[in-house]
């Protein structure tokens, strides 16, 4: 334990100053969970498979919405898209003061929403 | 000589589970130890009629957060068994790979619990430094840090490459060589050794007829571990149990340690001789049946049985988590030690009580 | 994976044989097969190999404990109780139904059932899904 000890002085810190150094993520890892939607037919297959139930897909209103705080970033929704237009990001989503649901129109611009009850 | 009765947990600042203890002691000696628990129930078992099978998988995963591959794949084995499917080869020596890994750092963190019950934080942050690169292997290999979705029914989801298997090489032989450092202090420190031995002491006969299982049994001098059963690739892997016959909690911790290195072993094995190939095959259908499904968790034999009646809903699902099957010997073991073991004793079985409750 | 047939009558001393021939308990599982019944299947393992007893229970009926013999069956026995509603006589260490739950929350329901179970003690209670 001696040696661990000299050699914790002269190294440097085993910890990194987060915020303000970041480490990046790894190729393969599960981060956010992000959809092309001009590629996405609004089929629904995600919304079926999902363990947690947070995607919610709206033919009618033209719309693929997720809740990424309910999300457990399991990946199957990726594996499961037959247009394969959904994909995980390498890093994951940063903290925030509210919890909101990522909706992506087809016909407008992305925007957050409040996640909502009835799932 | 008046018997107080001393309520422990469910929040304490050395006890890292929410377990609670009536100790009813005499001027220090504890007389008996009556458990209880209930604190994190979450009613797992009964999501079953809520998710189909497939989801389940994920779930299944979340019954404990350090052995959650080994959960998975338990579960994946036994609806395998169900519905006739062979996993090919190479996708049976992926799920050795990770779940050795899971071992590692579950007896890592489980090491660091230990030296910091008995006041040794340095020890402590040591351990979860050396636990970091298995952290990072999981990440970049499989996709999440703690909960790594990587089980189907049928195989794997992930495949490693060339660099990768070099990689986890190299980090592994960092992770030996930092814990041989770290050998001597936890295994033949005076103090550690006046904190554990003698401390607990579980005869070998005590520890067979309370169905104590993992390390605690093992510690006990009997030498039976589920991986003997040679499920998925560990017929082609050289395996034997680690045995002590101490039986204390000394005893325990020797085991654990031991344990991790056999399980760099295993890995290093299991690396060299895994052959090409699918990683999975693809299942379709319902599952019909009943099956017992039993593997080895890094806290002892977990057993799983599955009843399907060929819809997506599964009808019963039944977890016995080793956990739940030490805490006996636990309330058997407490009596005539003093107050200031207790927390020592209590880690020294892993408890782990969201794999209890489930 | 096969079972063996055994009845109320006949467990206490099956159980008996079983552990003078150095077997040990694994575990109890309980399922619920209709309306009144239940099955209650035991494990038991010896050098690796399991063997399986099959009983069919109905409900609100009791049951003779293993905690006698096998003293690590009182805890699944306890929360078979919490969960289906069997009630074991002679339990070594008895929670009376606040293994889960606490003494104060006047909670009737047998959540595992799907049809529900009435206690006797307590004012009756649908399970619930």
């Amino acid at each position: 334990m001696i040696k661990n000890i000299f050699r914790n002085f002269v190294s440097g810190s085993a910890t990194r100053p987060y915020p303000i150094e970041v480490r990046p993520g790894f190729k393969d890892a599960r981060g956010e969970l992000a959809n092309k939607i001009g590629e996405c037919t609004l089929c629904g297959i995600c919304a079926r498979k999902c363990p947690s139930q947070c995607i919610t897909v709206s033919r009618k209103d033209q719309y693929w919405e997720v809740d990424p705080f309910s999300c457990v970033y399991c990946g199957i929704c990726v594996e499961a898209c037959p247009q394969n237009c959904l994909l995980h990001y390498a890093e994951h989503r940063k903290p925030a003061r509210k919890k909101s649901g990522l909706l992506l129109n087809k016909n407008e611009s992305p925007k957050l929403t409040v996640v909502s009850e009835n799932r | 000589m008046s018997k107080t009765i001393v309520p422990f947990g469910p929040q304490h600042p050395v006890l890292p589970e929410p377990i609670h203890l009536s100790l009813t002691v005499e001027d220090e000696i504890v007389k008996e130890a009556v458990p209880a628990f209930g604190y994190v129930h979450r009613g797992l078992e009964k999501l079953a009629e809520k998710r189909d099978f497939h989801q389940m998988i994920q779930v299944v995963e979340r019954v404990c957060g350090i052995c959650s591959m080994i959960h998975a794949m338990c579960y994946c084995q036994g609806l395998e068994t169900l519905m006739n499917v062979d996993v090919p080869r190479r996708g049976q020596f992926l799920r050795v790979i990770w779940s050795e890994l899971h071992r590692i750092h579950s007896h890592l963190l489980w090491l660091g619990l230990y030296a910091d019950a008995f006041g040794f934080e340095s020890v402590f942050m040591q351990f979860w430094k050396i636990r970091e690169r298995i952290m990072d292997i999981n990440e970049a290999t499989a996709g999440n840090r703690v909960i790594v979705s990587v089980n189907q029914v049928g195989g794997v989801r992930r495949d490693l490459s060339p660099s990768k298997c070099e990689w986890i090489l190299a980090e592994l032989a960092h992770v030996e060589q930092e814990m041989k450092d770290l050998e001597s202090t936890m295994l033949n420190n005076y103090t550690v050794k006046k904190r554990t031995v003698g401390k607990g002491v579980l005869t070998q006969e005590a520890a067979y007829e309370l169905g104590a299982a993992g390390p605690t049994l093992r510690a006990s001098g009997i030498a039976q571990d589920m991986r003997q059963l040679a499920y998925e690739a560990f017929d082609e892997l050289d395996f034997a149990p680690v045995v002590e016959t101490g039986g204390d909690a000394y005893a325990r911790g020797v085991v654990r340690f031991r344990e991790t290195f056999q399980s760099i072993d295993l890995v290093r094995q299991a690396i060299a001789r895994m052959p090409q190939g699918d990683t999975f095959v693809k299942v379709k259908g319902k599952p019909e049946g009943e099956v017992v499904q039993r593997v080895e968790q890094p806290r002892g034999e977990c057993l799983y049985y599955i009843k399907a009646n060929k819809t997506k809903f599964l009808d019963r699902l039944r977890i016995r988590t080793p956990t739940f099957a030490n805490i006996p010997p636990l309330a058997a073991m407490l009596p005539g030690m003093e107050l200031a073991d207790v927390p020592v004793l209590i880690l020294s079985i892993d408890p782990c009580i969201s794999c209890t409750e489930r | 994976m096969e079972t063996l047939d055994i009845t109320k009558e006949t467990l206490i001393a099956e159980c008996r044989r079983l552990k003078s021939d150095g077997y040990r308990f694994v575990t109890i599982t309980c399922l619920e097969t209709g309306e009144t019944t239940l099955e209650l299947i035991y494990h038991f393992d010896r050098d690796l190999e399991l063997v399986h007893y099959r009983m069919q229970v109905l409900k609100n009926d009791p049951m003779p404990s293993l905690s006698p013999l096998f003293f690590a069956a009182f805890l699944v026995e306890n929360e078979i109780y919490d969960q289906f509603g069997v009630k074991f006589t002679d339990l070594v260490l008895d929670f009376g139904g606040t293994l889960y739950l606490d003494d104060d929350d006047d909670i009737t329901a047998t959540p595992f059932c799907k049809f529900g179970v009435k206690q006797a003690e307590k004012p009756s209670g649908q399970g619930r899904e």
